[in-house]
């Protein structure tokens, strides 16, 4: 469904996928490390099984929902997504995985709440990056309900096809393809429907660098780096830098921000 | 024979051309690193980085010279001037990466430069090198006479602050390998402090 929704300049970029190594050997997840390296070093240790999200906030029915009674009840499909980080690199991936309004359909929600609170897990036995101040853990991210409920945000549990690797944020994390990669928030152990605007982590260690929105913007610089253009990891040392999108080419998500500044909510 | 003056001895064995040879070849390393997959899947940034954190390494060294000579008896003094054009080199591979691989665009490299404090800081370590690796050499020494020259070349000093709090300033945390290298840069000069007053009062 969300496949034939693309634009047709998005779809006349080939979008091939990038190598399962590449994927899983490039990641960013501070929770092991700072190095691009250490995710896939450090998170084979991660007990994902048994594995619960918590729901709660503004929902009818609250509670800890095991991620095997979950994926039984959702239709897992492949996306082949473009991930953009803020660090200006970007990736094609293709993931596999149920949308975001499906699963919290499952425990639903209010028409009071206004936005979604996710949280990574807290384990620093599992995770060493947690014994480090780096950042205020636990890890917790939020969207809008309006964009949590867009058909292009989904939750992968898969990659390739596989279960999801750890380092990659096994066995749930999200995907908003529109967003720049840290908004989508790996390992999610709660889902909070609330009517205030969350306190998000990398808001918080640096608000003038990254905004609640964190919408993929060429227009809108990181404070120390231009956001006008990207590198695809995998292209090697001489690759051309390729430009950067609006809503990293994900232009059906612009009604969400009609009459906003982009430029001040960034 | 002390155990310093053992090691000097033998440092003195080593010809300079040793020390610039193993050096300048260590770049040359990196960049076969990089191109055959051994840099991880993004070489550009990984090689980046890998020549920064070289030159910052080389900065610490010719830094280190003077204290460890007086507080160990250990000298490296015939190998600092090799040192020090090594660092230079570093700096110079790691800015052509920077600008011909990295950002590709000699207007986006100005923009850059003039916009991103932590670049700005860098470049302006860059721009001090270029005089003080100029006059890396004794016709220098000889012809600025060695009171002007040792004064050109505390720029030194500023070059490795620079450099330690561009590095600082690139990563999106306080992580603590950076911190450590301006630690480093930082108690190497406030070793100097009590020469430098004395040498400046006079």
């Amino acid at each position: 469904l969300a496949l034939s929704a693309w634009p047709a300049a998005a779809q006349t970029d080939a979008l091939e996928p990038n190598s399962f190594e590449e994927i899983t050997t490039y990641n960013n997840f501070y929770e092991f490390g700072t190095g691009k390296t250490d995710p896939k070093e450090n998170a084979g240790q991660l007990t994902t099984s048994p594995w619960a999200v918590e729901i709660n906030g503004m929902v009818d029915k609250p509670g800890t929902y095991a991620f095997d009674d979950i994926m039984a009840q959702m239709d897992i499909e492949e996306r082949i997504y473009r991930l953009r980080c803020v660090e200006a690199w970007s990736m094609v991936i293709p993931w596999q995985g149920f949308e975001l309004a499906d699963l919290l359909a499952l425990a639903g929600p209010n028409p009071e709440a206004r936005f979604v609170e996710f949280q990574t897990l807290m384990r620093p036995e599992e995770m060493p990056g947690q014994e480090y101040p780096i950042l205020d853990w636990p890890y917790i991210e939020g969207l809008r309900m309006d964009e949590a409920m867009h058909p292009l945000t989904i939750m992968a549990t898969g990659l390739y096809d596989e279960p999801i690797p750890n380092q990659n944020g096994a066995p749930m994390r999200l995907v908003v393809p529109w967003k720049y990669g840290f908004k989508s928030i790996k390992s999610i152990v709660r889902i909070t429907l609330t009517d205030d605007q969350p306190s998000t982590t990398w808001n918080k260690a640096g608000p003038s660098e990254y905004g609640f929105y964190a919408n993929v913007n060429p227009t809108v610089d990181h404070p120390r780096w231009s956001q006008a253009t990207e590198r695809r990891v995998g292209g090697g040392l001489f690759s051309k830098r390729i430009d950067t999108l609006m809503f990293n080419g994900y232009d059906e998500v612009a009604p969400l921000y009609e009459g906003m500044d982009l430029e001040a909510q960034f | 024979m002390t155990t310093a003056q053992r090691v000097n001895v033998a440092l003195r064995k080593v010809p300079s051309w040793v020390v610039y040879l193993i050096g300048a070849v260590i770049p040359f390393y990196y960049l076969y690193l990089a191109l055959t997959g051994a840099m991880g899947v993004e070489p550009v940034n990984s090689l980046e980085r890998a020549l920064g954190e070289l030159a910052m390494q080389a900065l610490v060294v010719v830094l280190a010279v003077t204290p460890l000579r007086k507080l160990t008896g250990v000298s490296l003094i015939m190998h600092r001037r090799a040192l020090g054009l090594l660092a230079f080199f570093y700096v110079a591979c790691h800015l052509l990466v920077w600008g011909v691989l990295d950002v590709q665009d000699p207007a986006r490299m100005w923009s850059d430069i003039v916009k991103r404090p932590y670049i700005t800081i860098g470049m302006v370590g860059f721009v001090l090198l270029l005089p003080v690796a100029a006059t890396s050499n004794n016709f220098s020494v000889r012809r600025m006479g060695p009171m002007r020259w040792r004064r050109l070349h505390m720029l030194t000093y500023v070059i490795c602050v620079s450099g330690a709090v561009h590095y600082v300033m690139v990563q999106k945390v306080w992580e603590i390998e950076p911190l450590i290298y301006l630690a480093l840069v930082l108690a190497l000069l406030a070793y100097r402090i009590p020469t430098l007053r004395r040498e400046f009062a006079a």
